[in-house]
């Protein structure tokens, strides 16, 4: 199992890399879900299935297919690759990179210094005791993510509502 | 040599198991591309393809020859990588699904207590393939198609896998075995009737087959997604397609139907039985409904197949928890 964590967490960190480096939106936005895979992966690998599934199901199945989508509709052309190419260059991205290296560093001093004992057991949860956790002691935080969820799509609906013509009236005028 | 261990030997007998359930889907789904012609040609008065060999029974080997030997075309205006891999991508996810089918009490690749989410999640994955075809293909029609399937599959998932819930509360299990074995005394069918009509109509929508073909309506889109694909290629999407109808059916068989359970046969033969059922009632389907526009298909979704799941999720909790003794 160790060796499945390490060899999915190394898939997701370099498709990562390749959805930053990619040119081509489209190649970019696979890239993601390759990456999106492999965490999934990375969730099996240590012993929680149900989260692996739900990653898949919620990302890479239902999230990521409306970028694609999205991306597709808007009919990119060559304009944009030499934008990213642009962006790519290494005045753009030395800033950032040199921030977020130290950022990294203390990342790895902070894990290196903690617990180093704990190992990728091969303990598999089952979705039964992840759905009693969470209604049992995180009651309250599954009922708050609900409320937030319901506050997304009432103001999707009201967003998505055209002021101009009548609320349709279901019979959808051919 | 390990070659006479145990575990060597339930090893390789699960390898065979799993190889010969693989082979067994695509080559039921090659079949029953002829199987549904000919019923087709049964039901519509007509005669369906009869020409090669005695009573037409050679019909898949000439179009597997022809299939296999055309010329595998790759439009030079296509995004070639994505091009290749959305078929690869059409077939795999489905194939994969049977994974977590069990058989028999014997047969069967995987024993997951997450078994039906994986189906999920690859049914999920499977839009990809559409997506992706339609869009490398560089051709507005395919582009339609795809855009019609995507909204389609999108829509019909939501409610896919609340259909199903009312199964997984009943049986306590996400794992296709438990809720087979909990189906011992009744069918699921009887107390998850409306579970059962809306997965289904999400079955076949995700499989975009008749009545939920727009994707690939002729007169419209001049077949879709698929409209530049040729050869082996289209051959997987065409065969996919199939091995969805075989996976959606085996599915509700699992479900709804008691999967192996049954007197006096042996439990394959029940399984095979009432999975041939379902797949001669998706053919029936086609020969018998006209196709609907797009947008009535999508606003029934939503509509009508939505409210009737989520009801049908109250009414079997709700039903639940007043028919349990009452803990603690």
């Amino acid at each position: 199992m160790e060796l499945a964590f390490y060899a999915s967490g190394l898939v997701a960190v370099l498709a990562t890399l390749r959805v930053i480096t990619s040119t081509n939106p489209i190649h970019a936005l696979l890239y993601l879900i390759v990456s999106l895979l492999a965490v999934a992966m990375v969730f099996f690998a240590l012993g929680a299935p149900f989260a692996g599934a739900l990653e898949v199901i919620v990302y890479a199945g239902a999230i990521m297919v409306l970028f694609v989508f999205v991306v597709m509709m808007l009919n990119l052309k060559e304009t944009v690759t030499a934008q990213e190419r642009a962006w790519l260059g290494p005045r753009t991205w030395a800033g950032p990179s040199l921030l977020a290296a130290v950022l990294l560093v203390v990342l790895i001093a902070v894990l290196w210094r903690g617990d180093i004992g704990r190992v990728i057991a091969g303990d598999t949860l089952t979705a039964q005791a992840v759905g009693t956790v969470l209604f049992g002691p995180w009651l309250l935080v599954v009922e708050l993510a609900a409320v937030l969820l319901l506050a997304a799509l009432v103001t999707a609906s009201h967003v998505g509502r055209s002021a101009s013509r009548p609320p349709d009236d279901g019979s959808d005028g051919a | 040599m390990s070659g006479s261990t145990p575990a060597f030997v339930a090893l390789a007998a699960a390898m065979a198991q799993a190889l010969a359930i693989l082979v067994g889907v695509v080559l039921l789904a090659a079949v029953m591309t002829v199987v549904e012609r000919r019923l087709l040609g049964l039901w519509q008065d007509r005669h369906g393809p009869n020409r090669v060999g005695p009573a037409g029974s050679l019909q898949l080997v000439a179009d597997m020859i022809k299939i296999l030997f055309k010329e595998d075309w790759i439009p030079p205006f296509a995004d070639r990588p994505l091009f290749v891999l959305a078929p690869v991508i059409a077939m795999a996810s489905l194939l994969l699904s049977f994974m977590i089918i069990p058989l028999t009490p014997t047969w069967g690749v995987a024993d997951w207590h997450i078994g039906l989410l994986f189906f999920f999640a690859m049914a999920g994955i499977n839009v990809y393939a559409v997506l992706l075809g339609g869009w490398s293909s560089g051709n507005k029609y395919a582009l339609l198609g795809a855009m019609r399937a995507t909204a389609q599959t999108l829509s019909y998932e939501v409610f896919m896998g609340l259909s199903l819930m009312g199964v997984v509360a009943l049986a306590g299990s996400f794992n296709l075995r438990e809720i087979v074995a909990a189906q011992q005394g009744l069918w699921f069918i009887v107390p998850q009737f409306l579970g059962f009509c809306t997965f289904l109509v999400a079955g076949v929508a995700v499989t975009h087959r008749h009545p939920f073909d727009q994707p690939e309506a002729e007169q419209e889109l001049a077949d879709g997604y698929h409209i530049e694909y040729s050869g082996m290629k289209f051959g997987m999407f065409f065969i996919g397609e199939y091995i969805g109808m075989v996976l959606v059916s085996a599915l509700i068989v699992t479900l709804f139907f008691g999967g192996w359970l049954g007197p006096w046969l042996p439990p394959f033969a029940w399984f095979a039985l009432k999975t041939g059922a379902l797949l001669v009632l998706f053919v029936l389907l086609r020969a018998a409904l006209p196709r609907p526009r797009h947008d009535h298909v999508m606003s029934f979704g939503w509509r009508v197949c939505l409210p009737l799941t989520l009801i049908n999720l109250l009414v079997t909790g709700a039903a639940i928890l007043w028919l349990s003794p009452a803990t603690d």
